[in-house]
């Protein structure tokens, strides 16, 4: 199975670069693992572009801070059906990216949203402690649980429950 | 009783604002204004900071133009370390900026037309909007949603392997770039798999142009009309009147073409651009002193950029051009829908420049840095997509920014914006009560010809959504509209 996770968000904004730093800390640790089948890519944020990056994957977990009320981190099943046309259109969701990649590409690969809990959004860069925190949970659990499970799909159906 | 009309917010336009309508007794629309209601100065947050730092940090500005802000600051802090402004720089380093460039301008442009504007003109301003959105174009148009797609993935590449990376990229540093292009770049760029290539990039450019003409001629009353009214404009061209989006001097034309601004030097910007501040909004709108605030006013941008050129120095691009500019028999273009005309002619452009300079073997040079007489103030300016993008910098003796000066394109365009907005209020909105799809659309569709990107323009982060409302006279709201 070929897996991509993707971070989005501006690291210029404090933890509104938590989705980054977690694709980047993956893709180290992937590398000194020897892992070959899990793929990495980051933006400012998703774009229409997108559609084409997606579809050469099985499963896409794209990463995210979150404003959400949610303990540290969580998953939640991405659905193309979800998408949404939103107000400004030069940014757009994940269930955005996969009803495109549906629609052109004929393909769509199972995907999940990686939710990381952010405390603060300001013009600075660094994570807060507090997000440092959610992000070595989320990591811990992708490089302990998921990666090495032989159905990730599973383990991620069985992670989603709670997630908003 | 007179009435008011607040549109919040605008869809498919990066930023937040909100368009106010005042209707009279007799229910004529009497005043609009476009607000941008968020404000964070950005411009203070770098104060203090090491000049080196500046093209990276006002990336942080938008995640829609980071490139354009990255470059601009760079150009300035190229005064600052004394590397001259713009003709100082080595071949490589100057051509690296340029690759960089015009692979923003390329994807930028693409990203409008296809994404934003074309739902508009494939299926009208009063279609259903669960169905005028690029899904819609998808579902109908596959072939040209797919292109979109592509031409935007080429742009994002080329920044990518100029700029070092996709997130605050680092290829432009004052004096130059930190990195070459490698053979397997400019190869894979010049010669890669259709359709991630640079001819074929070019043939879609074309195809596009096609498009908007082929579109232009069924419904020239629409088009040519809508949003219509005559301004100044204002570009950087080469010295030698050819259209150059990275470098060049100041020049405006007026609403008949007589140049009103020579070609003049951007680190004098000062001399001949002051910015009025109104009350009702946190964008400034900047004016040509010499004309004076009420008529001083320009536009910026694709219209702005082939009404105040000589020519443009590719072939393609230059072919339609000459037929754009025949179109007003030479004059200047003041129709605001024709600059998706121009924004396609640009893309054409920058897909030319694009193969050009990878054809270029200084893209190879490890000659990237100059550094001479430090300096303590620098201008930076460049055309950015949406328009003539200033950056201003003064610097300490202990190398901490004492003060910065952002003009960016949208903040240039605030006044034809509003122009726009009280053109189409005037046609859409008179003698209404209620603001309903079509009206909401038709005031969005004039504000999103100029691709503006509030963020920016106001120097503040995140989402800023945009409501139209309509008040009477008393400010008693009659109907709003709101969109997130």
């Amino acid at each position: 199975m070929r897996s991509l996770f993707y971070g989005y968000g501006n690291p210029g904004r404090r933890d509104d670069g938590l989705g980054i730093a977690f694709v980047e800390k993956l893709e180290s640790w992937c590398h000194e693992q020897g892992i070959d089948n899990v793929f990495f890519d980051s933006n400012y944020q998703l774009n229409i572009e997108d559609a084409d990056t997606i579809r050469h994957y099985d499963l896409v977990v794209f990463c995210d801070a979150s404003q959400e009320d949610i303990p540290d981190f969580c998953f939640g099943k991405v659905h193309p059906s979800e998408a949404r046309i939103e107000f400004s259109m030069h940014a757009v969701s994940p269930a955005f990216i996969l009803d495109l990649a549906g629609k052109l590409f004929n393909t769509v690969p199972a995907a999940w949203l990686l939710h990381i809990k952010g405390e603060t959004w300001e013009f600075k860069e660094g994570l807060t402690n507090k997000a440092e925190k959610n992000l070595k949970a989320a990591l811990d659990f992708v490089m302990r649980e998921l990666i090495p499970s032989p159905d990730p799909l599973r383990i991620l159906k069985e992670t989603c429950h709670s997630c908003p | 009783m007179p009435k008011k009309i607040t549109i919040e917010p605008v869809t498919r336009v990066e930023g937040h604002g909100k368009v106010t309508i005042h209707l009279d007794d007799e229910r004529n629309v009497v005043q609009s204004r476009l607000h941008i209601v968020e404000f964070r100065g950005f411009e203070r947050f770098i104060q203090g900071r090491p000049y080196w730092e500046a093209p990276v940090l006002v990336q942080r500005l938008c995640g829609i133009c980071p490139v354009s802000h990255h470059l601009a600051a760079a150009k300035a802090m190229d005064v600052i370390v004394g590397a001259g402004t713009g003709e100082g720089l080595t071949p490589a380093g100057e051509k690296m900026r340029r690759l960089m460039h015009y692979g923003q301008i390329f994807q930028s442009h693409v990203l409008h037309f296809f994404h934003l504007a074309s739902p508009d003109l494939l299926f009208g301003i009063d279609a259903d909007p669960m169905v005028r959105n690029i899904i819609g174009v998808a579902m109908e148009h596959k072939e040209l949603a797919v292109q979109g797609v592509m031409m935007r993935k080429f742009g994002q590449e080329i920044i990518e392997v100029t700029a070092g990376k996709k997130i605050h990229g680092t290829g432009a540093i004052p004096g130059g770039i930190n990195k070459n292009l490698t053979p397997e770049e400019r190869d894979r760029f010049l010669n890669g798999a259709d359709p991630l290539n640079a001819g074929k990039m070019i043939e879609w450019a074309e195809e596009a142009i096609d498009f908007f003409t082929s579109y232009h001629a069924k419904n020239k009353e629409f088009i040519d009309n809508f949003a219509a009214f005559p301004s100044a404009h204002l570009s950087l061209v080469r010295e030698d009147g050819a259209m150059d989006l990275y470098h060049g001097v100041l020049r405006a034309v007026d609403a008949n073409g007589k140049v009103i601004l020579h070609d003049v030097d951007y680190q004098d910007y000062l001399d001949y651009i002051a910015e009025e501040v109104r009350s009702w909004t946190y964008m400034k709108f900047p004016y040509l002193k010499e004309y004076g605030k009420q008529t001083g006013w320009y536009r910026v941008g694709p219209l702005a950029r082939l009404n105040t050129c000589d020519f443009i120095p590719t072939p393609r691009a230059q072919k339609a051009f000459e037929k754009f500019r025949a179109y007003t028999n030479g004059k200047p273009n003041n129709m605001s829908m024709h600059m998706h005309w121009a924004r396609l002619i640009e893309v054409l452009h920058a897909g030319e420049m694009i193969k050009q300079l990878l054809e270029d073997p200084d893209l190879q040079s490890e000659d990237l840095v100059v550094k001479g007489e430090r300096q303590p103030e620098g201008v930076g300016v460049i055309e950015a997509p949406r328009g003539t993008l200033f950056h201003h910098y003064r610097v300490s003796e202990q190398d901490q920014i004492t003060m910065a000066n952002l003009i960016v394109s949208t903040t240039n365009n605030n006044e034809p914006m509003n122009r726009a907005v009280e053109d189409v209020a005037k046609k859409y909105l008179t003698g209404q009560e209620e603001i309903k799809e079509g009206m909401l659309n038709a005031v969005e569709v004039a504000i999103r010809a100029y691709d503006p990107c509030l963020s920016c323009a106001t120097h503040a982060l995140g989402k800023m959504p945009l409501k139209i409302t309509l008040l009477d006279s008393n400010g008693k709201v009659l109907d709003k509209k709101i969109k997130s």
